[in-house]
């Protein structure tokens, strides 16, 4: 957009600086504590795989047996075990899990040896994270990176093989990233299923055979199409860096992994919670993941057009914990979303304000633009268009990466026509309005100057109150998506651990260690492969 | 009388279809679906768009006729009495029949460890596109969770002075839900206070006049979303408040 919407620079300014003293006022809380999900994820990182003989994954035997030793981490007596014993981390897990080991304090004199292993073995760790980023950005060379925004679109078949064949259609039609629905209340299994899935509940179980098999038929499709596809899950819930881990070594390239929903949605102790999601973040930071952050969900409660500044705080607040963990800024697929009731008039003029005004406040960030939901009707035609409007509001206002609405949005998970014609809609949207932007500007102190100048300053009054009582003062008294949580209560609260002085967990420093950085880059799509789908220049 | 569709003119028949076949699509690609059509007893098939959507698939616009017709005073069976209101409507009449907020307490009993259909019905995401009774203001609404037993059930429905219980039932292995059914029943019967509460199951294998030989008040079945539920409770409520 040439001329953009007026923002008043102080007020961006005042809700960083209370966005960061939010955020740093948590870290203090993070820092001092671990959970279960944390440990199991540093297992993983050591090559602990598989389950037991009852389905249980080892790392959950593990970490379980050593539940007294986790104040300390339970790294250090694991590695010690091994070097003792002159065993991997798989052979030590699955001695444990048969009985035949057990984990104890390390004797004063092997913890320095102990430490000095398992920080080579965390490196290790790591470095197969960078070597599966390093092939992405191969690939993203060799075939061909999507226009913006990316088409974004869902799978939930709850059988992986059948998820891959429409993922495979999808792409074909234009989709640029799938992402592959978690069987329902996957979120609050304080464990990761093993193995891939070809029943689940209105999805399939996040697993790290299921990320395999789908992320090779979308490498087998986009080669294909001259286009990489991106493959989207969900680092949520109660084993959020667990799930990341995965995701960082199949390969995901996105991953919904919100600093917040869990506790407002899912009802997740906010102190596990906030630990959980700083790993997870800083695995997706090292992987080159995009995160997608879930304050469209906010609106799913709290009303769009009266709550909308929540999303633009949480946005603050999501960019400033991201930064913590060291995501860079294209890194940040922060949430908001199309949910104004249709009924309003002026609806659309009110959406491009809001979406406009995080794009002129992310202006590096990835923002995610959620599709309409609440109000999608039964009838199917109409709902297109509420769709079509949806599209022309991302295209316009140059949101990064779309995800689509789908016209049976009420009705059931996605047909694969359904998507079909989702993807067309949007396709023929994107392609019609695509340099509407560059034309136009908007009228100084018109309806949209006005309306994002407000969300603005309501979003810098809500995190400047937020600082003043606390984000988890904030989230008990329901001050985001109007929906209140307990600090002690929830899901997981006996899974947090107060660090003891000596916990030791060389895996969050080997992850900050030499970073990469920068997106993967590559060719327009379709200019590499004749066979690729080209589009009109 | 007997009903046909109305297109633009009575009892012309005609239906508009829109469908995949896992066909790659082929010049005789429009008569696959014609034919299709035609076996399932349509007659002036057109096919308004056939397309291959991917290598191994044909979507489909048609429109086509039919000769069957119905009578919808032949079709009877035991129907829920509920008028579906929308979210707002549900809140504001609890609000202004009731006075004050509906308590619900919900689980899946006894051996069942699965939360899939309470959870879609009472927790805040909700289910297609629904949201769950915890999201509705004037619901103050608790879910239990799985493997709860009908003791601790009913003793929170007591604490709490429920309106409603809502329980769920997947799993139906042998029969095991009816067992577990039964059990609540017995229970707050022998306590003496099966009529406090308007009591509800769901479940995929439940539907309404199953659950009314059990005992219960009401039977949801697969695909219930939560507004039903709502609107169910908080009309039978007031009802029973004497306020409707």
């Amino acid at each position: 957009m040439t001329d953009a919407i007026t923002i008043d620079q102080s007020l961006v300014d005042r809700a960083r600086t209370a966005a960061a003293d939010i955020a740093d006022d948590i870290q203090r809380h993070i820092d001092a504590h671990t959970t279960d999900s944390t440990e199991r994820a540093t297992l993983r990182l050591l090559g602990v795989t598989g389950v037991n003989e009852i389905d249980v994954p080892l790392v959950n035997v593990v970490v379980e047996h050593a539940r007294a030793l986790l104040p300390g981490g339970v790294i250090r007596p694991f590695v010690d075990l091994m070097m003792q014993k002159g065993k991997s981390a798989q052979e030590a897990a699955e001695a444990i899990a048969r009985g035949e080991l057990a984990l104890a304090e390390v004797p004063a004199e092997r913890r320095a040896a102990a430490e000095a292993r398992a920080t080579e073995l965390a490196r290790e760790g790591v470095a197969r994270i960078d070597g599966v980023r390093e092939r992405r950005n191969a690939l993203v060379a060799e075939i061909g990176e999507p226009l913006r925004p990316y088409v974004y679109v869902i799978v939930a078949t709850g059988n992986i093989h059948e998820d891959a064949v429409q993922a495979q259609a999808a792409a074909r039609a234009g989709a640029d990233v799938i992402a592959v629905i978690r069987t329902t209340a996957q979120s609050l299994l304080d464990y990761v299923p093993y193995g891939e899935t070809t029943e689940g509940f209105g999805g399939t179980y996040a697993t790290q055979e299921n990320f395999r098999l789908m992320r090779a038929a979308l490498d087998e499709v986009g080669t294909e199409l001259g286009r990489y596809i991106r493959l989207c899950n969900y680092a949520s819930g109660l084993c959020m860096p667990e799930i990341a881990y995965m995701g960082s070594v199949e390969r995901l390239d996105m991953m919904l992994n919100d600093s917040m929903y869990g506790i407002i949605f899912r009802n997740i102790n906010m102190r596990r919670t906030f630990v959980d999601q700083y790993l997870a973040r800083l695995l997706n930071a090292r992987a080159g993941i995009i995160i997608n952050t879930g304050e469209d969900n906010y609106l799913t409660t709290a009303d769009a057009f009266e709550k909308g500044y929540t999303v633009i705080a949480s946005d603050f607040i999501n960019e400033a914990f991201a930064e913590r963990a060291g995501l860079e800024k294209w890194q940040m697929g922060l949430g908001h979303a199309f949910e104004i009731n249709p009924a309003t008039p002026d609806q659309v003029v009110y959406q491009v304000a809001d979406a406009q005004l995080v794009r002129q406040l992310f202006p590096e960030a990835s923002p995610k633009y959620m599709p309409p939901t609440k109000y999608m009707p039964g009838d199917i035609f109409q709902g297109h268009i509420i769709d079509a409007m949806f599209n022309f509001t991302g295209i316009f206002t140059g949101q990064d990466i779309m995800l689509l609405g789908m016209l049976t949005e009420a009705l059931h998970t996605p047909l694969l026509q359904d998507r079909y014609l989702s993807i067309k809609n949007a396709k023929y949207v994107f392609e019609s309005c695509r340099h509407l932007r560059d034309e136009v500007r908007f009228k100084s102190g018109g309806i949209i100057e006005k309306r994002a100048g407000d969300l603005l300053s309501r979003a810098v009054d809500q995190l400047e109150h937020v600082r003043e009582v606390g984000l988890f003062a904030a989230l008990e008294k329901g001050e985001f998506a109007d929906v209140e949580r307990d600090p002690e209560g929830g899901r997981g609260a006996e899974g947090v651990f107060k660090r003891a002085a000596d916990y030791f967990n060389p895996v969050f420093a080997a992850l900050r260690d030499g970073r990469m950085s920068g997106p993967p880059v590559g060719p327009a799509p379709g200019t590499r492969t004749a066979a690729g789908e080209g589009r009109p220049s | 009388m007997i009903v046909r569709p109305y297109g633009d003119t009575r009892d012309d028949g005609v239906i508009q279809f829109s469908f995949t076949l896992p066909i790659t699509h082929s010049p005789k690609a429009a008569d696959v679906g014609k034919q299709f059509l035609e076996k399932l007893g349509f007659h002036d098939v057109a096919i308004a768009e056939c397309t291959g959507i991917d290598p191994r698939f044909t979507f489909y616009v048609a429109y086509a006729r039919t000769d069957q017709g119905i009578d919808p005073d032949e079709v009877k069976g035991d129907y829920l009495e509920v008028e579906v209101m929308d979210f707002y409507a549900v809140n504001d009449f609890i609000k202004e029949k009731l006075g004050r907020k509906l308590v619900v307490v919900g689980a899946a009993i006894e051996t069942d460890a699965h939360t899939v259909g309470i959870d879609a019905i009472m927790n805040m995401k909700g289910f297609a596109g629904h949201y769950g009774l915890e999201r509705y203001p004037q619901i103050d609404a608790l879910n239990m969770g799985s493997q709860v037993p009908c003791t601790q059930l009913l003793k929170t429905a007591l604490e709490r002075n429920a309106d409603a219980i809502l329980v769920s039932q997947v799993v139906t292995q042998r029969n095991i839900h009816v067992q577990h059914l039964t059990q609540l029943i017995e229970l707050l019967e022998a306590e003496g206070v099966r009529e406090r509460f308007v009591l509800v199951v769901g479940g995929p294998r439940i539907n309404n006049a199953f659950a009314k030989e059990l005992g219960y008040d009401a039977g949801f079945g697969p695909r219930t979303t939560p507004l039903e539920v709502a609107s169910f409770l908080a009309q039978e409520v007031v009802r029973r408040a004497g306020k409707a």
